[in-house]
């Protein structure tokens, strides 16, 4: 039975995607498309570009600035989330400050750091953590002026320091709304990864899929974006598999109010 | 007949407290004058009709509210912070524990800002675990618990605290009426047991008069003492014979009737104050 | 944004919050000029707020802008509404049926997390620096925004009310009507005010990058051309439209939701 049940989601998971290849398939099969490439000539492109030197050059490097503007970005976002929420008066003096800066479409920040910083690998995560912070900030700032007041009470009179409040109340209360915030700075972040690199830069995988454009190396160019794509699969899954890991609890409860 | 007990010394003191809400027209006079004391030991009820300022009462004793004026003292000290001999179980149980902990990590967690060793909480843990009936629960998280053993955890970190005073809002409020029973005797239990002073507030008479040796009604808000009553039924109670008693049943129907004049009193009701600065 | 328990009313003088608000700019402007008037800052990186000012009142008065302000909405509007009838066609059409539900579920996770800037160069080759090139990158962005939150609604409906609605024999199309759209409604709201943001970013992006008329094209000539100012000045410009996007967005939610006991937060990805 459990076979079958395994053997059934299997197909439920493959078999839409399969399909679709299966036209892309047919659809190329007179091989003369210019624009898209067959299944094949796709798979073939995608390992003889990436897997080599440009693996080294292009998508590590990107990768990692990546990777280093969303830990930033985490990290200034709560830290300076938990300041402004927990005290009112800088809140409510801050609050429209930063809905201006959230509002601002992030990549007109690449010409300005640009600017300021130059052509660099501290632009680009520079870049990356000013337009993604935003998400992260006010979500904890909202997280953190959500605290259950019961909760503060009980913490208060049981005379816990204010490091562990901050660290057995204040955050775990805010950390399912932090973690909203993470999800949505998370797309962002690439959008910029990507962006600063096509904008005035040497090396790098956005700069790389353009040029192939710009050479008219169309299945290189779609191999690119497959390479994109499957970076922002990787986040969307590794985000997943945290969040479920650090909001078992919220999850659960959740089940039990809903029931309730 | 005003129950004041001169034999033991009060443990804590509650000196003509005032409490006003500020607010922009003035302020909202919740606590009028409240003014009597609890010798150590005691098992003393508080209560009043809705809205007769209980909370906050509650919560100025418990230092978690600034007092207006007047004062709160414990063992001789004016009560100005949360203090140090004293554990609060709220109304609200599932929000009161932190979720994202275990049931054991929760009453755990005001012994290590006691400063105590991970070995001493455990045991502490377990042991007020185990006098609460869950010795079997320590790892759950408190949600997957009835609302009735979510308050049993309550009452277990609070006495793991091992404080002098015990402060409880309407504990059982929100519970069925079995559980509730059920609670009311545990808690005539722990408080035979450990020897502590247990503050209970409540809104229901029965209760007030089933847990206490003493009875305090309030009035309605602004809040004054409206009678002090003092319990004489026999320390050994049990659900049936103690209510059925007819002691049980003039005690009842002197508190209600004292409740029912507090209700009625709505000439001193929600006062505002102006200009009390 | 996830619930928060019982949420005390923070603002009991509104007055006094606009003007901290207010001062909070206020300070925000004063800081920049003086960081920039005692050169702590160099004006060739950041001019002060005062000319920055100046330029927005400027380029305000100025047709020009208002012709790129126009074209980048003009790609906003139309970009947000065909993916917002897209996905609410295909969301409503997915959500109705558990079998569609689980076999477009694995293809929707993969495609969905694709940054829509891997397309800019596909929209280059396609469309130039015509403004279906800006409709390309809005459209794929916000319609996974709007489909997502469509098809979460759609789950929700409540068993009972389902069953109560097959019980009086409703038809497919009437238990759409009156049972699956208004639970799914609240959904679908916040999925258009979070595309409706994003669209923003897409439309300002692909005038950056590809060179499509608007204003995200303007702030790349005032870069190349080394006018700082005017480029400062087209950020805040841009971020002010944000601001008001997100105002409208959030005053159409609530006017349409008014009869919902709680404005929905949005549903976990």
């Amino acid at each position: 039975m459990r076979a079958l049940t395994i053997l059934k989601n299997a197909a439920f998971i493959l078999a839409l995607p399969l399909l679709l290849i299966l036209l892309w398939w047919l659809g190329t099969l007179g091989g003369t498309n210019f624009y898209v490439p067959t299944p094949l000539q796709l798979i073939v492109t995608f390992f003889q570009t990436w897997f080599g030197e440009r693996m080294v050059e292009d998508v590590l490097p990107s990768i990692g600035r990546l990777f280093a503007g969303i830990a930033l970005t985490i990290a200034i976002g709560i830290a300076v989330g938990v300041v402004i929420g927990l005290f009112r008066p800088l809140r409510r003096v801050l609050e429209p400050l930063l809905e201006f800066f959230r509002a601002v479409p992030p990549p007109v920040l690449v010409p300005l750091l640009m600017l300021i910083i130059g052509v660099n690998d501290q632009m680009k995560v520079t870049v990356i953590v000013s337009g993604a912070v935003w998400p992260v900030l006010l979500n904890t700032v909202e997280g953190v002026r959500g605290t259950d007041q019961i909760m503060r009470d009980t913490a208060r009179s049981y005379r816990m320091t204010r490091t562990q409040q901050l660290l057995h109340l204040v955050l775990p209360a805010a950390s399912p709304q932090i973690l909203t915030g993470v999800r949505q700075s998370l797309p962002i972040a690439l959008i910029l990864m990507v962006i600063s690199e096509m904008f005035g830069s040497s090396t790098g995988l956005g700069l790389s899929i353009l040029q192939f454009q710009r050479n008219f190396a169309i299945p290189e160019m779609w191999s690119g974006i497959l390479v994109l794509g499957l970076i922002g699969f990787g986040l969307s899954i590794a985000f997943r598999i945290v969040e479920r890991r650090i909001l078992r609890w919220y999850h659960g409860l959740r089940e039990v109010q809903r029931e309730g | 007949m005003k129950a004041e007990r001169k034999d033991a010394a009060p443990l804590l003191v509650v000196d003509h407290l005032k409490k006003v809400y500020p607010t922009p027209d003035g302020g909202v006079e919740a606590v009028r004058d409240l003014h009597f004391s609890v010798p150590a030991g005691q098992l003393a009820c508080i209560v009043g009709p809705s809205g007769a300022g209980k909370t906050t009462l509650l919560k100025c004793i418990a230092g978690l509210l600034p007092i207006t004026s007047g004062s709160v003292s414990l063992l001789g000290e004016g009560v100005t912070g949360p203090p140090q001999a004293m554990a609060v179980v709220f109304q609200e149980n599932g929000r009161s524990l932190f979720p994202w902990m275990s049931v054991q990590a929760n009453v755990e967690l005001p012994l290590k800002s006691a400063g105590l060793s991970r070995d001493e909480r455990r045991r502490r843990a377990e042991e007020a675990l185990h006098a609460v009936g869950l010795d079997e629960v320590g790892g759950s998280y408190p949600w997957q618990l009835s609302g009735g053993m979510q308050q049993r955890v309550a009452i277990a970190r609070a006495i793991a605290y091992q404080p002098k005073v015990l402060l409880m809002d309407e504990p059982f409020a929100a519970v069925d009426a079995q559980t509730r029973a059920d609670l009311e005797d545990l808690i005539r239990t722990i408080w035979m047991q450990l020897g502590v002073t247990i503050l209970f507030v409540t809104h229901d008479i029965d209760e007030s008069v089933y847990l206490g040796e003493r009875v305090i009604v309030l009035s309605n808000s602004p809040t004054v003492v409206q009678d002090d009553i003092a319990i004489d039924l026999p320390a050994e109670r049990d659900q049936l014979t103690t209510r059925n008693a007819p002691r049980f049943a003039e005690l009842r129907g002197r508190i209600y009737e004292q409740i029912q004049r507090a209700k009625h009193n709505r000439g001193t009701e929600s006062i505002q104050v102006a200009d009390a600065g | 944004m996830t619930t928060t328990p019982v949420r005390f009313s923070t603002t009991p003088r509104t007055g006094a919050v606009v003007l901290q608000g207010l001062a909070g700019i206020a300070g925000f402007l004063l800081l920049w000029e003086l960081v920039t008037r005692t050169d702590l800052i160099s004006s060739r990186f950041l001019p002060p707020a005062s000319e920055v000012i100046l330029r927005l009142v400027d380029y305000i008065r100025d047709l020009q802008f208002w012709r790129d302000t126009g074209e980048t909405m003009a790609s906003w509007a139309i970009g947000l509404a065909i993916a917002v009838v897209a996905a609410t066609i295909a969301g409503f059409a997915i959500g109705s049926s558990r079998f569609l539900e689980h076999a477009t579920r694995s293809t929707i996770e993969f495609l969905r997390p694709i940054p829509s800037v891997a397309l800019i160069p596909l929209a280059v080759l396609l469309f130039g620096t015509k403004m279906q090139s800006s409709l390309l990158l809005i459209v794929y962005a916000s319609f996974w925004q709007v489909l997502i939150q469509v098809i979460y609604g759609t789950l929700d409906v409540d068993p009972v009310a389902a069953e109560t609605a097959r019980s009086y024999r409703l038809t497919r199309l009437q238990r759409v009507r009156y049972v699956v759209w208004p639970t799914a409604l609240p959904y679908l709201m916040t999925g258009i005010r979070l595309a409706a943001a994003v669209a923003l970013i897409l439309a300002i992006t692909a005038e950056l990058i590809i060179g499509t008329p608007g204003l995200g094209k303007q702030i790349a000539l005032t870069q190349s051309g080394g006018d700082v100012t005017g480029m400062y000045a087209l950020v805040l410009a841009t971020g002010m439209i944000g601001v008001l996007i997100n105002l409208i967005a959030r005053f159409v939610e609530k006017r349409v939701l008014a009869w919902h006991a709680s404005v929905r937060s949005e549903a976990a990805a």
